[in-house]
């Protein structure tokens, strides 16, 4: 979603290439670059003018920096100023408190609520939890049916006092029910409201005062524009929000909103939601979102996304793997086949590196049977070949395709693609390890499976 | 203290700040005795400021501005000017809705998750109703849990019929039997709810091609309409939203809901420039009658109406 800032910071520091010193002229003509990035990318006007603000005064002051090229400098100026706006905080729910634990969803209409409280209901049945969900949404049409199908599909209980139709009192019977029939976790679902209406914002605050959340979590969807801090900013400041929900993430828009609803709430991003389905509800990491933002990919979330379906030591050595750069085709095979596992491809190819491009690929989007021709020809290798590529001359390419009955053409793109995939991941290895970040380059105009068309 | 504690205190008050901010430029540009000098940079980068706070994006605000500053200051002032500038691109696409030589006439909602499309065919609905269309609606979302649901209960608050499915089956099927029955009750209006999608989802944008394909097939020259409902809080992914939408299922103009917060769905201006999409109707409210036919005069001047 982060694609097009990404790629225009990356235009930025490409075009720094070369230069010895950060000049105050060079200085502003990369912060008027990232102000327009973050401008288009929908962060608030006043968002951007601080973090403009910000870079540029650390950026004058980079006498500790001096064995950092120019382009290294902003990198890591802008990386580390994103980052100090995200915080350090870690996200998720909090831990502790009262029990039931009382989660509260709120926030404008449509952004997500109720689809919300449904995955974090999955999610937390999933680690040994008992939830139940009330709604307390008695004005949209179906609004407490849409609540019992998700929980249906959850499954998980849902409280429903038929004929009860006053949302504060359906919150405080959750609570006793929650008590009697030991559940341990309580989520009470909203309807959406406009941050403007005094009556239905003093409804949400009845409701916060009966119901005792520990958690209050402001559901935000990615593609909204400038208005995302006043009305996250008045809910906080009528109701109190301890957390924020970044929803729809799964598409395309350059979600500045975060930075902007962060910024004016002050608490970090509890959950991104990427998809419509219960599962898609995804643990938000600063350190990694910042590198999205800044075009590196995200490896890691690929990996956090694979330990659902494989182990996490197969996972841990490939983040190994990637730091160290000894990263083999026979992981690169691996990697496929756990991306087959893992589903919808569109989904995980975001989290890839080089994925930038997924929109220049367009109708080239790999298919199932695209990968399983990759996989053939890397199963038709001898695990020599395998570990270290460069040994693939002419002949043994003959031999390659013949076995997975492909072309060399076919054989070659793998190899080109198997090496670009390579640099992308040593340098998101170096962004994510200890190693001063080595500048970025200029990203490759074909992502890792170009090949496959 | 941090750089966020900082941020948020700062934030919490450039409301209030924005909100003077129109009239004070304006009040300085159209001062007595300076209504017809020339803008200064000022003025012009306030300008610019407010119409990237309406998410009206970066393309859009340097034409309008270009436009502005071109005009000779004739002193009928900046806001008449300006109010002129977004008239003129609404003006030059307002090519009204096709009408069928034969009923039924069929429109079809399309749009991302959540922007209001259930709402707007419910208002729709009612609206079509009271000008005395006999009209039906086709609940094609068969995804979305209780979707259906939510448009049954539109459908009797509009008082009109509708055609449903159960959820999961085939949104083109459902399609199918709306349209086979709008024409053998003799309907003058289908109004098709379809589940929301995102753009980026190939999959999901072939079903509403096929859907399109499907009213070609049943009605001649259908769908007659089709509306993309835009939620106005979103940003300069709009346009992304619009174009996709309009290359996939061809829509003809846009509906702009929740215009009643504070959002100004700015982004509408660079749909109708760049593609050409007018906008039909603005959606103020959650209750049926709060649905309007666009008016870009009054459109422009809520623009630069703070309303928070
Ligand atoms: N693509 C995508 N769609 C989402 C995501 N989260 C929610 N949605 C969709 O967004 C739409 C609105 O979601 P709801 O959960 O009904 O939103 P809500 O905030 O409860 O809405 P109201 O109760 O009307 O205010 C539905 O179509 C959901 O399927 C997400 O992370 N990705
Ligand atoms: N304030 C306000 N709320 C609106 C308006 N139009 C729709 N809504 C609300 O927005 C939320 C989503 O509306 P829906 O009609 O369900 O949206 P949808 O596009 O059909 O959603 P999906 O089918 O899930 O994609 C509901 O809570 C509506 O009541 C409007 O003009 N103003
Ligand atoms: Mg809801
Ligand atoms: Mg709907």
């Amino acid at each position: 979603m982060f694609d097009a800032l990404s790629n225009r910071l990356q235009d930025v520091f490409q075009s720094l290439r070369g230069e010895v010193r950060l000049t105050p002229e060079t200085t502003e003509r990369v912060l008027r670059e990232i102000r327009v990035a973050l401008i288009e990318a929908d962060v608030n006007l006043q968002v951007v003018k601080a973090f403009v603000d910000r870079v540029r005064d650390r950026a004058s002051a980079q006498d500790v920096q001096a064995s950092l090229s120019p382009d290294q400098q902003v990198v890591k100026i802008v990386r580390d100023e994103l980052l100090a706006l995200f915080g350090d905080a870690r996200g998720g729910l909090s831990t502790g408190g009262a029990r039931p634990k009382v989660i509260l969803m709120l926030g404008l209409q449509g952004s997500g609520k109720t689809t919300t409280t449904g995955k974090l209901a999955r999610m937390l049945a999933k680690q040994g939890k008992f939830p139940l969900v009330v709604s307390t949404d008695v004005r949209r049409p179906a609004a407490i049916e849409q609540l019992t199908v998700v929980a249906g599909k959850a499954g998980v209980r849902v409280f429903d006092p038929p004929g009860d139709l006053d949302p504060v009192s359906r919150a405080r019977g959750a609570l006793v029910e929650a008590r009697n029939t030991g559940c341990d976790v309580v989520i009470v679902d909203t309807a959406g409201r406009l941050h403007i209406d005094d009556e239905l914002m003093g409804e949400l605050v009845a409701i916060k005062d009966v119901a005792k959340p520990s958690d209050l979590l402001y559901v935000a969807d990615a593609m909204t524009g400038q208005d995302a801090i006043r009305s996250a900013g008045e809910f906080n400041r009528q109701v109190g929000v301890t957390g924020v929900v970044l929803s729809k993430i799964d598409g395309d828009s350059r979600g500045g909103a975060a930075l902007s609803v962060v910024s004016v709430v002050g608490v970090p991003i509890a959950f991104v939601g990427a998809g419509e389905r219960l599962e898609d509800l995804d643990a938000f990491h600063a350190d990694r979102f910042v590198s999205r933002l800044l075009g590196m990919g995200d490896v890691l979330s690929l990996i956090e996304k694979a330990e659902e379906v494989v182990d996490s030591s197969t996972a841990a050595s490939l983040e190994e793997k990637i730091r160290k750069n000894t990263f083999s085709l026979a992981d690169f095979r691996d990697q496929l086949r756990t991306i087959r596992k893992m589903g919808p491809l569109e989904h995980i190819m975001k989290l890839l590196p080089g994925m930038g491009q997924l929109k220049e690929l367009g109708a080239q989007k790999p298919d199932e049977k695209q990968l399983r021709r990759v996989e053939a020809i890397i199963n038709s290798m001898t695990p020599e070949e395998r570990e270290h590529a460069e040994v693939i001359d002419g002949s043994r390419r003959k031999r390659i395709a013949r076995g997975s009955g492909t072309s060399v053409e076919d054989v070659n793109r793998l190899l080109k693609q198997y090496d670009e995939m390579r640099k992308m991941l040593k340098m998101v290895g170096q962004m994510t390890g200890e190693a001063v970040p080595e500048a970025p380059r200029k990203k490759k105009k074909k992502g890792p499976f170009s090949l496959m068309r | 203290m941090g750089l966020l504690d900082r941020l948020t205190r700062g934030l919490a008050r450039t409301a209030e700040r924005l909100a003077q901010r129109f009239d004070d430029i304006v009040g300085r540009a159209d001062a007595p005795g300076r209504e017809t000098a020339a803008l200064d940079v000022d003025t012009v980068e306030a300008l610019e400021e407010l119409l990237l706070g309406a998410d009206v994006g970066l393309g859009a605000t340097s034409r309008l501005i270009e436009g502005v500053t071109k005009r000779p200051r004739t002193g009928t002032g900046l806001r008449a000017a300006l109010t002129e500038e977004i008239r003129d691109i609404f003006a030059g696409v307002t090519a009204p809705p096709v009408q069928p030589a034969t009923p039924p006439r069929v429109v079809l909602i399309v749009g991302v998750n959540g922007t209001g499309k259930t709402t707007t065919v419910g208002k729709l609905a009612n609206r079509f109703r009271l000008d005395g269309q006999k009209t039906l609606i086709c609940a094609a979302d068969t995804f979305r849990a209780a979707a259906v649901d939510q448009l049954q209960v539109w459908a009797t608050r509009a008082g009109v019929d509708i055609v449903r499915a159960n959820e999961g089956s085939d949104a083109a099927a459902v399609v199918f039997d709306a349209l086979t029955a709008a024409k053998a009750r003799g309907v003058d209006t289908v109004l098709i709810d379809t589940a929301g999608r995102l753009h980026t989802r190939v999959n999901l944008m072939a079903e509403l091609e096929k859907i399109r394909r499907i009213t070609a097939r049943e009605v001649p020259g259908a769908p007659h309409e089709v509306l993309l409902v835009l939620d106005a809080t979103v940003g300069q992914n709009g346009l992304v939203q619009a174009r996709e939408f309009a290359a996939a299922a061809g829509v003809s103009g846009v509906v702009l809901t929740k215009l009643d917060g504070t959002a100004k769905g700015g982004i509408a201006v660079a749909i109708a420039h760049d593609l050409s999409l007018p906008i039909r109707f603005v959606g103020v409210g959650e209750g049926i009658d709060d649905l309007l036919p666009f008016d870009a005069g009054a459109y422009a001047d809520a623009l630069f109406r703070p309303s928070w």
